[in-house]
């Protein structure tokens, strides 16, 4: 078992009839920004491109943290930018850190997953990174810069 | 006089060994720090910046 880091595929589907909203919507029954969460799993977990919503099965437990994880802070909305006449990227980062603070999650993990609450727990992304355990301490996610070729998330033509 | 909160309340830096560390490779930059009282890990934090993102490539099929 093992996690993977990978955009769902059923995120992408997902796209396409507009499940997920990070900006505004042209037909939603709201058109603010979905609600997103992020939840950390286990080093022996099995999160990856295949995750279609949140699940418990694997993910941290300890003092200080509740199940299903924190909010994900979506300030910014998506940005879609040409870079030539026949490409372009469209991309969105959190605009703040994820932080879970004071927790103790003494079995490793190594991957988060990221996930809209608003549209029944479906899953966006999977990010890992080296393993790590919390001791009544903080664990951040610092996010990368929101750039075309930095930003967490991106869809690219080439 | 720093506080750290730890397994046993907050105590004093002053009090505990702190260790550090980092990791930086082509995924991430970490940092750690741990606090340790007489050989017990009483704190231990990280801060995991990400370095990769999540690209997907996007293609228009032709009819060709």
């Amino acid at each position: 078992m093992a996690n993977t880091q990978a955009m769902t595929t059923s995120f992408m589907g997902e796209l396409l009839t507009a499940t997920h909203n990070f900006g505004v919507a042209p037909i939603r029954a709201v058109t603010t920004v979905d609600s997103f969460k992020a939840a950390l799993y286990l080093a022996s977990a099995t999160i990856n491109a295949s995750t279609t919503v949140y699940t418990v099965t694997g993910e941290v437990s300890g003092t200080g943290y509740s199940a299903g994880g924190v909010a994900v802070t979506m300030g910014t909305v998506p940005t879609a930018t040409n870079s030539s006449t026949t490409a372009g990227v469209a991309f969105v980062t959190p605009s703040a850190s994820i932080t879970y603070t004071t927790v103790t999650l003494a079995t490793a993990f190594d991957a988060v997953l990221i996930y809209n609450s608003t549209q029944s727990n479906k899953a966006v992304s999977v990010h890992t990174f080296g393993s790590q355990t919390i001791t009544a301490g903080t664990f951040t996610l610092t996010m990368p810069t929101n750039s075309t070729t930095l930003a967490l998330l991106r869809l690219a033509t080439t | 006089m720093a506080l750290v909160t730890t397994t046993k309340g907050e105590m004093d830096e002053s009090l505990l060994e702190k260790k550090a560390g980092s990791v930086d490779n082509d995924n991430e930059y970490t940092t750690w720090i741990e606090y340790w009282l007489n050989g017990e890990l009483v704190h231990r934090s990280a801060h995991v910046a990400l370095k990769k993102n999540i690209s997907s490539v996007v293609e228009a099929a032709s009819f060709n």
